[in-house]
């Protein structure tokens, strides 16, 4: 049975690129089945993802060697807590998004449902990838293989999503050749592509240039992956416009995804020591305020919901990069390393998963993009409205909700280095969330439809969402405030301490 | 000596509202259905809180953790004390009250959106009752935020622009203030290790340097904005746009209240009597809260509407308990924690008044309520009784605290905050006693005409008339020696022993 | 200090020379308006890291990385062939999003009738949303 176990995390990316496949053939005869097979395959990936964490958490990590090869001549596997708990959110997040995207699918993409599932099953398959690999260069291909399904997803609407697509692809391709500059550099000094080969290796060059700017062109090219602040111009346009559950995607995973690729090349491949010789972590954290103020700001300036939502996901970006920034210097207690940040991509997907599927239901319904069109809609899509506002006020911070209890430890990290400014800047930016989340929130609620003040007391027309778009969006809407809870009672602390341990963060220097 | 006594009662008191709140949701299309729920969950839970009693009276505490070890030092849990006590009881006990008076108010204007209504007072009644019986910060701030958001949709009840208005500024402001109240928790939870709430408190001047200490006590009185001290006091005025029993329980009982609730907790049980009083803190506090009486009371003066003139009443009664505390002697802190209670019946009647006054005639301003205490003679009575009491005349509660209260000014020994005392005590009855008068001794002709076809004025339905008659007698006999009252004077003596 | 300049460049020559195509094609990348010529400088900028790489897998007078008996006998010195391998991967991954690129391109001139940037940008201001 172990041996068993030991081939799940190829399986975990090779049966979605396989089913990616099959539903491009089965769409030919029935295009029908293809979502059967897509369900199929997410939720057998679901069940495996549980079967490698708990495998991990008892006997530590999974090597598979592909083909038998082994390290560093082979291409490896390598699976320890940290990418167990990325690939559960990741599968989790997709399940929802999969099972919402049935009905939605049919009425905003009627007749390209094939080719949407087969390019969504290689964009899982993709992020799967990067997720298990333990090799770098191979972890630069499954970038590109999700990216590329992405751009393909962005531009599915047509009109402006080409454009915004089109972006996207130009900077995203930008980004990706930093990254594989930064390989290249570090394939020149050390001569190995295996991400554990590299940690061993590189320690007695930490001093040479070549090295350093290695690990520059890293930063760069997934600052741009994940819209870090002067890098975010292609990410509203991208987010706003795709598909609903694509936005969901894209901001829920995609791009806390490059975060993950981020801590892996800092932490898995430079270590600790040589993070302590650069204070680029310390410019990291500055960098971040800025994208939390900007991007929240400009989220309040905008009129058009997903867009809104899409500058919520750069400032959110901002908070976990905050804490990636913090994770060097924060000692050890729950909030210490990182913790904060690993908390917040699981707490970041829920919400904004749950927000832009939300989103996606008022226009799959009525065709609304605009916070002024959403006059009186609380009447008549109640639940849906409900779920929005309980993913706004995790948004927000209000307690017990999940984004409560990260905002909580980022504060109480940054109270740990003493610095201040940022716990100002992390409680200024719940106020100026409240600012455009209250707005949406109050035009539902409380404003009537234009000439629709008779309606006063009686409960008008309900125009839910089908069941299969509404569950999802409950799910995570509840999700948003049990996980808060779950946080609390320390739960899922214990994978992020591995992760610590791994790391050798949180500890007291 | 204090005995720790482990309890799931407060979980369960607290499990009330919060099963009513689902219920409440799930009858949506019976009226009658879901208001009996509103009413079945306050009388448990007025059960449960009242079971409580005897174990505080016998000097013990009741603890009970339902997370533990949330963050290192910290439980989410509850801890009852006999100050927590006497707040979840007022609250509880009131919440029936109101529910009755609301089921008349709602029902006779016909009012929009009541399902919504009864919902989210009952997730307010659940965020006041878990502030009272949190037993550290962070447990507490978790409900004080619960009740921010829960009161909003009751603000913007109305739906009209200036209603919008209201509610913008409500959460503006509290929410705000809950950031603040975040960030000083975060900044005590890093120095001291713990929130938990102790007589005496946890902070002393070993734990941080002075200005540290007294920028931190800074941002805790940032933090509790619900008490509405000035100048941080224009959103309860602008919220009494709600409906009317709303502005009663929660602008008078619930929502304002644990403000102040806050502000002694934070005084008395997390920086301790004694530090405050090195500090330097308690006169600064006792100033503070000396302008906001003084300067509340004179804004009073000038408000015609009914409901206006009672909230800025609440501004400057809310700081008689803010003053209390100040004052760190024991009787002053006696006065400030039974102010609570009874300012809470004395401030509800005053308001159900109002409430029943709309209801029966449509006005909303004193000028045009003349002669109106001839036309609903038990309503009026009831409203002479509660405003007697702002005043402090004996033969009313209110005598009782502001007694304790000036007692305490002597025992700080500073004859200028017993001025204070005296000076807002008249002002009281200068913007009081005119309403009374006119209502029973101002001209009644005309008053009819323009209402409802020139029909006679009535008393409101019994369903309003019955709660605030039971809140004017409630008034009186607290005056009165008798058990609770007592009980009441027992508690708020034990609150702050060791 | 020119004589450490001209030792630099002259000797790192291959490295430069990619430096300099990446500048190229980041220049065009940023400022062609037409949205062809913005892929091509993206190939560009690809490309130069294709020669970096496969400069960097050089070995003065090595061979192609055959192995014979013969060259085992002569003792021939192998060019290293992994980056070549790498590239060959990062060249399909280059070919497949210049695919993507160009059918987008396609798709937007149907919709717009141009290529231009700006005219693009215009339309959908136009078009509001």
């Amino acid at each position: 049975m172990t041996g068993f176990v030991e081939h799940l995390p190829i399986l975990t990316i090779v049966i979605p690129l396989f089913s990616a496949f099959t539903i491009l053939v089965a769409g030919w005869f029935n295009k029908k089945s293809c979502i059967f097979i897509f369900w199929l395959t997410l939720t057998a990936q679901f069940i495996m993802s549980f079967i490698i964490l708990r495998r991990v958490l008892i006997h530590g990590p999974i090597h598979y060697w592909l083909g038998g090869w082994k390290p560093p001549w082979g291409i490896e596997l390598v699976v320890d807590s940290l990418n167990a708990y990325i690939l559960i959110i990741l599968l989790f997040l997709s399940l929802a998004c999969a099972i919402y995207s049935k009905s939605n699918i049919e009425h905003e993409l009627p007749g390209k449902r094939v080719s949407f599932y087969t390019l969504f099953q290689l964009l899982i398959a993709g992020l799967c990838g990067v997720t298990l690999t333990g090799d770098i260069f191979n972890m630069f291909v499954f970038i590109e293989i999700f990216s590329i399904s992405a751009y393909a997803l962005i531009a599915a609407r047509g009109k402006i999503a080409l454009k915004a697509s089109f972006t996207y692809l130009i900077l995203g391709s930008i980004g990706t050749c930093f990254f594989i500059l930064g390989i290249g550099c570090l394939y020149s000094v050390t001569g190995s592509l295996n991400i554990h080969d590299l940690s061993l290796l590189l320690p007695p060059f930490y001093g040479n240039k070549v090295v350093k700017a290695a690990f520059v062109f890293f930063i760069v090219g997934l600052s741009i992956k994940m819209a870090l602040f002067p890098f975010h111009t292609w990410l509203p346009d991208a987010h706003a416009f795709a598909p609903a559950e694509i936005s969901a995607m894209l901001s829920g995973i995609m791009i806390e995804i490059s975060t993950y690729a981020f801590i892996r090349v800092s932490f898995s491949v430079f270590t600790l020591e040589f993070l302590k010789l650069l204070p680029v972590f310390d410019i990291l954290c500055w960098v971040a305020v800025a994208a939390i103020l900007m991007g929240s700001v400009m989220a309040i300036t905008q009129v058009n919901l997903k867009r809104m939502l899409a500058y919520s996901s750069v400032a959110n970006m901002g908070y976990i990069m905050l804490a990636v920034g913090i994770s060097l210097s924060a000692v050890e207690s729950p909030w210490g390393g990182l913790n904060p940040a690993l908390m917040h991509i699981a707490n970041h997907a829920l919400m904004k998963g749950c927000l832009f599927l939300a989103a996606g239901a008022f226009i799959y319904k009525a065709n609304l993009w605009h916070i002024t069109e959403f006059r009186g809609l609380a009447r008549k899509m109640p639940y849906t409205c409900a779920a929005f506002v309980l993913a706004a006020i995790s948004m927000i911070g209000i307690p017990p909700s999940a984004g409560f209890v990260s905002k909580l430890y980022i504060i109480l990290a940054s109270i740990e280095i003493k610095n201040y400014f940022f716990v100002a800047v992390l409680l200024i930016s719940s106020l100026l969330n409240l600012v455009y989340f209250w707005r949406v929130i109050e035009t539902m609620y409380m404003k009537h439809e234009e000439g629709g003040h008779s309606s006063h007391g009686s409960h008008g027309m309900r125009e839910e969402i089908p069941l299969g778009m509404l569950i999802p969006i409950l799910l995570l809407s509840s999700l948003c405030i049990v996980m808060g809870i779950v946080w609390l009672g320390k739960i899922p602390i214990p994978i992020l301490d591995q992760v610590n341990l791994m790391f050798g963060l949180g500890k007291v220097p | 000596m204090i005995l720790t006594v482990e309890s799931i009662k407060p979980a369960l008191a607290l499990a009330c509202p919060l099963i009513a709140a689902l219920l409440i949701l799930l009858s949506n299309r019976r009226p009658n259905l879901r208001e009996s729920w509103t009413l079945i969950a306050g009388l448990f839970q007025f059960a449960i809180i009242l079971s409580m009693a005897p174990m505080i009276l016998r000097a013990q505490t009741i603890e009970y953790t339902l997370l533990t070890g949330m963050l290192p030092g910290i439980n989410f849990g509850f801890k009852v004390d006999a100050f927590g006590l006497m707040f979840a009881m007022t609250s509880s006990f009131l919440w029936i009250i109101v529910s009755i008076f609301s089921i008349g108010y709602m029902r006779a204007l016909q009012e929009h959106a009541q399902t919504r209504y009864y919902f989210c007072f009952a997730l307010a009644i659940f965020g006041a009752v878990g502030v009272a019986l949190s037993g550290n910060l962070i447990t507490m701030y978790v409900f004080y935020e619960i009740l921010t958001i829960s009161t909003y949709p009751l603000v913007v009840h109305e739906e009209s622009p200036e209603a919008l208005f209201a509610g913008r500024k409500y959460l503006a402001y509290l929410l705000t203030s809950g950031v603040f109240l975040l960030a000083a928790i975060a900044l005590d939870y890093s120095v001291s290790g713990t929130t938990d709430f102790n007589p005496g408190g946890h902070l002393t001047l070993a734990s941080a340097s002075r200005p540290f200490l007294m920028i931190l006590f800074l941002l805790f009185l940032l933090g509790f904005m619900k008490a509405a001290y000035i100048p941080c006091h224009s959103w309860l005025p602008t919220a009494m746009v709600a409906p009317t029993p709303v502005s009663a329980l929660l602008h008078a009982v619930a929502v304002v209240k644990a403000g102040v609730f806050g502000i002694v907790r934070i005084v008395c049980y997390v920086y301790g009597t004694d530090t405050m009083g090195e500090l330097g803190l308690g006169v600064m506090l006792a100033s503070f809260a000396a302008v906001t009486m003084i300067g509340a009371s004179l804004f009073a003066i000038a408000q015609d509407n009914l409901k206006k003139r009672l909230a800025y009443s609440t501004i400057s009664q809310l700081s008689y308990i803010i003053f209390g505390v100040a004052l760190l002697s024991p009787m002053g802190v006696t006065g400030a924690m039974i102010h609570i209670p009874l300012h809470g019946f004395m401030k509800i009647t005053l308001f159900l008044c109002a409430g029943s006054i709309l209801v029966a005639s449509g006005k909303k301003n004193i000028s045009e309520m003349a002669g109106i205490g001839r036309r609903m003679p038990v309503t009026m009575f009831a409203f002479t009784v509660g405003a007697f009491g702002m005043c402090g005349m004996p033969a009313t509660a209110g005598f009782i605290s502001k007694w304790f209260l000036g007692l305490g000014a002597l025992q700080n020994g500073n004859l200028i905050f017993l001025a204070v005392l005296l000076i807002s005590s008249l002002l009281d009855v200068v913007y009081f006693f005119p309403i009374v008068y006119t209502a029973f001794f101002g001209n009644a002709e005309g008053m009819d005409s323009n209402w409802k076809g020139s029909k006679r004025i009535k008393e409101a339905p019994l369903f309003m008339i019955i709660p605030l008659s039971i809140t004017a007698l409630f008034s009186i006999i607290f005056y009165f020696p008798n058990p609770v009252s007592e009980a009441l004077l027992h508690m708020a003596n034990l609150a702050l022993s060791h | 200090m020119t004589e450490w300049l001209i030792s630099e460049i002259f000797a790192k020559y291959n490295y430069w020379i990619s430096i300099l195509l990446m500048l190229i094609g980041f220049y065009a990348v940023i400022t062609k308006e037409n949205l062809v010529k913005k892929i091509i400088g993206l190939n560009i900028f690809q490309t130069a890291i294709f020669l970096f790489y496969i400069s960097l897998g050089v070995v003065k007078k090595g061979t192609a990385p055959i192995v014979s008996d013969e060259t085992i006998l002569k003792g021939y010195q192998y060019v290293n062939p992994l980056p070549h391998v790498l590239i060959l991967t990062a060249i399909v991954v280059a070919v497949a999003t210049t695919a993507v690129a160009l059918s987008l391109i396609i798709r937007l001139y149907e919709e717009y009738g141009t290529i231009e940037e700006s005219e693009i940008l215009e339309a959908i201001k136009k078009e509001g949303r």
